[in-house]
């Protein structure tokens, strides 16, 4: 542990401060992308498939080009000299994963609905629009497949046909003996589950401004990872990465959905080459819910077994992985970061993820907060309640008596990963001071008794963040083709103000607030002396932007170590010149100073004008106050909480209101107990729109039904109640900070709560399992199904087979 | 380019006046001829509302609004907001409250929700949920923003109390 842990109390940690990052944004005066303006800019306007799968027959542009405003178009083969296809950055060793080649412009073939065909570049926002419209492609129309099951199936039509197989991939992690744990199985569960697709909508669409001067690109987008586009647009364009420079100004919301390097970026860039003038492109919000990338889209076949008093033994999951088309960034890797907590918060002996991976005609599905790990704790949770209706127990109680115990961990699980942290008692204890149980089972009654339904549900989550250590992920284990440590460096100004270039990317966390309170404390300086440095590859040092809960466990981390040198540095100067023991200054009330006699001491701003007026330093010590780290995490950390849900279900409509929600959350020591808070309430509010609204939806002809805000229901404030929201705090022992992510916690923790809300709602109807969305179309039809049958047996929905838990083989096509 | 328009507009107290094409919408009106660039632009449907001003003192989407429609009009935008270096409530209530992270749909919000206090400072919860129905957000999960607009209704009513 370094001399820096052994600080006086903290002033700034732990406190609710506002942030730093909104004046100008509550003032008009923020920076998004397409707030730039840069002289002699062009436009922009991208023509796109209306044919979900089709051959290129011919693109007659000559109407377009004829346009006086319009300077260019360009099709596929105008990008023949681009040196590499979009980039996908998974090679698991071992594992083939079958990718068709994705560029930024089809080649003549199209594979999706939005898939870009052409770009129209000219004068001005409206004329290029206008013009694209003039753009006359004829299509020879394919065969179609949208159904994930469908497309495993012999006969299947190919999405690739050059690949012969809609299969991409099939990966498997696991431990434990699952055989003899099925065979040793005193109850089976099984189900299929569906976890259907979904967009990210970041409110700020995607954007994108390429300028070209000498031999030197500056490229402004909106993006989570400025320094991975850069890296890869330079192998993509064949330039030197030094004459790239990429800026991620304010970025309006990411949610994964800017965790990738997107076609239309390289698009921009080798455009502005060839026309010698920059080129703005910003995204409709049509096109966002078309060709941004998508999320989950799994249908995941679940067996559990378990003893008859409730102790689980085995669990394996199949999971179909609909990719869409293409594969983007990290596309066949999401289902993965959910196999790693397949265990959930129990302790399960025997564990099997089998992922299969599937073309079908629609856009790439890729990370959506939590990643992965949604899906995986949305399996696990509404299993574990399954087991408990097929035992007839608590549910509650069965999750007690499966939870892994506090004096476990650091705790290993059958998937390999060693869980850093938990307690989970902790937090279920903590959820029902909030939410009393009792008092609630009879108000459930009486209502009842009204005809009114009303139901809670719980979930109980952990999840793997703190992306991540390299050497677990990197290219000789999990397969990512990179590494994922964070960077930082803390300059100290000769005034005694401190900056910090941190090579995260936030997109609204909140970061150079949370960032700044940990660096003054460190510093004895005060927040407002703190200035933080992101998003812009010109400034800072390589990093790896903000995505996985990392940015303060691996971030954040960085950054508080580069303090942590400076501050050392610090310290041994205010030693030499105040003749004492470096081991004896502390910092303390904003100062410096010498342990036990506060009235010797030194200021930051002392500090460094000896540090840069090089006069008395100590011997052999260079100037300057400035220090850089890279920090790469030992191990991943592990979040957890237990939330709770109280739904209304008006069972002539089908329609949901929730009525109530709970979320205890641990994330380890708070930096800014507001800005968490703020996390959980937009995580919880994703995952209730997933719940209940949110679908993005395909019709057999892979025609997208969902394009626009109309269709894809975000949930509002009118749908939503306000959150309560409570904390404990268990430090993880894999950073100094012991922080562990908030960011995804929400997303991951919720979906489960709300459906087992509402199924606890409908049990005296005969409900005992509904998939996702709970839209109330689905939700009456379950009811007038269970209606049917009498009450027996009438559990899910049209479209979903309940008990036919089983994987299919899915013939090799 | 159709035959242009000559449109006169007051904006945040300023006339402003240019020649437009019939079909520019006042939101692009206000960010590319005026340079406005805190009215945001989220969709195409005039679902999400980041686009919100104020336009003859009601809350309106730009995004649903030609320049020519606005011929003659007073509109405020964010920018408008703060007088004399000190913030509006409404943006002072966001900022104390944590109503916003990623800022993109926040003047839309803020505009909606003092054009709701303006004229109902004692609005419940449910009337201020409802009234920001038309507006989208991805990150808050609304919660802090209906704080902020209770904070800031709740200061607008001791302040009409304390005139009274």
């Amino acid at each position: 542990m370094s001399a820096v842990e052994q600080e006086a109390p903290a002033r700034f940690v732990g406190r609710s401060l506002r942030r730093k990052e909104d004046p100008p944004l509550i003032t008009g005066k923020g920076r998004y992308v397409d707030d730039i303006s840069l002289p002699g800019m062009l436009h922009a306007a991208i023509v796109r498939s209306h044919e979900a799968h089709a051959r290129i027959v011919s693109i007659d542009a000559s109407a377009a080009r004829e346009r006086a405003d319009v300077v260019a178009v360009l099709t596929g083969e105008d990008l023949d000299d681009l040196l590499a296809p979009l980039p996908m950055a998974w090679v698991p060793p071992d594992v083939e994963v079958k990718a068709p080649e994705h560029w930024p412009l089809a080649r003549a073939e199209v594979c999706h609905v939005g898939d870009p065909v052409a770009v129209v570049i000219g004068e001005d926002r409206y004329s290029v629009v206008d013009a694209a419209e003039e753009v006359l492609v004829e299509y020879e129309p394919l065969p179609v497949v949208v159904d994930m099951e469908a497309a495993l199936e012999d006969g299947s039509p190919l999405v690739h046909e050059s690949l012969g197989t809609n299969r991409s991939h099939e990966w498997s992690i696991g431990g434990g003996d699952l055989d003899g744990a099925f065979a040793d199985a005193e109850v089976v569960v099984e189900r299929r589950i569906v976890n259907h697709r979904t967009a990210g909508t970041a409110i700020e669409p995607r954007g994108t401004i390429a300028d070209w001067r000498q031999d030197s690109l500056t490229l402004w987008t909106s993006t989570q990872i400025p320094h991975l586009v850069r890296l890869q647009l330079a192998g993509m364009l064949g330039v030197s990465e030094d004459r790239l420079r990429v800026i991620a100004p304010d970025v309006g919301g990411g949610f994964g959905s800017k965790l990738n390097v997107y076609g239309e970026e390289v698009l921009l860039a080798h455009c502005a080459r060839r026309l010698g003038r920059p080129i703005k492109w910003i995204e409709t919000r049509s096109e966002n819910l078309q060709t941004t990338t998508h999320g989950r889209d799994q249908i995941d076949y679940v067996r559990l077994a378990a003893k008859r008093d409730g102790t689980i033994t085995g669990l394996h999951v199949k999971i179909l992985q609909d990719l869409g088309a293409y594969l983007q960034l990290l596309t066949p890797a999401v289902p993965s970061l959910g196999a790693f907590v397949m265990s959930g918060c129990y302790k399960i002996p025997a564990i099997r993820t089998d992922v299969v991976g599937v073309y079908t005609n629609k856009f790439a599905t890729d990370a959506v907060r939590g990643a992965g790990r949604p899906e995986a704790t949305h399996l696990v949770e509404l299993m574990v309640e399954q087991l408990a209706t097929e035992l007839e127990m608590d549910s509650l109680e069965l999750r007690r008596k499966n939870f892994i115990p506090k004096e476990d961990f650091p705790a290993e699980v059958a998937s390999g990963v060693i869980y850093d942290s938990g307690d989970y008692h902790a937090s279920l204890d903590k959820l029902l001071e909030h939410v009393d149980l009792d008092a609630f089972r009879r108000e459930q009654a009486e209502l009842r008794e009204q005809g009114i339904h009303r139901g809670i549900g719980f979930s109980t989550y952990t999840e793997i963040c703190g992306l991540a250590p390299s050497r677990i992920v990197g290219p000789g284990g999990f397969g990512l083709q990179g590494g994922f440590w964070e960077s930082a460096i803390v300059r100290v100004h000769p005034s005694g103000a401190a900056t910090v270039f941190t090579g995260s990317s936030p997109h609204g966390e909140g970061l150079d607030s949370g960032f700044a309170q940990f660096v003054s404390d460190r510093l004895g300086i005060d927040p407002e002396q703190v200035e933080v440095i992101h998003g812009d590859t010109g400034t800072g040092p390589f990093g790896m932007g903000t995505y996985g809960s990392r940015s303060l466990a691996v971030g954040g981390e960085s950054a508080s170590r580069a303090a942590g040198k400076v501050a050392e540095k610090a310290r041994r100067i205010v030693a030499h010149m105040l003749e004492a023991a470096p081991e004896d200054i502390e910092v303390a009330d904003g100062r410096f100073q010498v342990r036990g006699s506060p009235d010797k001491g030194m200021t930051l701003a002392e500090v460094a004008g000896a540090a840069y007026i090089p006069e008395d330093l100590p011997e052999g010590m260079e100037p300057g106050l400035e220090e850089t780290s890279f920090y790469d995490p030992e191990n991943f950390v592990f979040p957890f909480g237990a939330h709770a849900c109280i739904c209304e279900v008006d069972v002539e409509t089908g329609k949901i209101r929730v009525v109530r929600y709970v979320a205890v959350d641990d994330c380890g020591p708070a930096i800014n107990p507001m800005l968490i808070d703020g996390q959980v309430h937009g995580g919880v509010a994703h995952a209730i729109g997933q719940a209940l609204y949110e679908q993005i939806a395909y019709d057999e002809d892979g025609q997208l039904v969902t394009g626009t805000f109309v269709d894809y229901a975000l949930p509002t404030a009118a749908e939503l109640p306000s959150f309560e929201t409570d904390r404990t705090e268990t430090p993880s022992p894999v950073n100094e900070l012991g922080v562990k992510g908030v960011g995804e916690a929400g997303t991951i923790a919720a979906t489960p709560a709300v459906v087992s809300a509402v199924v606890d709602a409908l049990r005296p109807l005969g409900i005992t399992f509904l998939d996702m969305p709970l839209t109330p179309v689905r939700v009456w039809q379950a009811i007038e199904q269970a209606r049917t049958n009498g009450g027996a047996g009438g559990s899910a929905p049209a479209g979903s087979r309940p008990g036919d838990g089983a994987a299919p083989d899915g013939g090799e096509s | 380019m159709s035959r242009a328009v000559r449109v006169r507009i007051t904006v945040n107290g300023e006339p402003r006046e240019a020649d437009v094409e019939p079909r520019l919408l006042l939101v692009h009106f206000l960010r590319d001829t005026l340079g406005l660039t805190g009215t945001h632009v989220g969709c195409d449907t005039s679902n999400c509302g980041a686009c919100t001003v104020h336009l003859g003192g009601e809350a309106v989407k730009s995004c649903t609004i030609l320049a020519v429609q606005a011929d003659g009009s007073e509109v405020r935008t964010i920018e408008g907001m703060a007088s004399d270096g000190a913030l509006h409530p409404m943006q002072e209530a966001f900022w104390a409250n944590h109503g916003l992270q990623c800022g993109y749909c926040t003047p839309g919000m803020i505009m909606v929700a003092a054009d709701l206090i303006e004229k109902r400072p004692d609005a419940s919860e449910a009337e201020i949920r409802h009234t920001l129905e038309g507006n989208l957000c991805r990150c808050t999960g609304y919660h802090n923003i209906v704080k902020a607009v209770q904070d800031a209704a709740s200061k607008a009513r001791e302040e009409a109390g304390a005139a009274s």
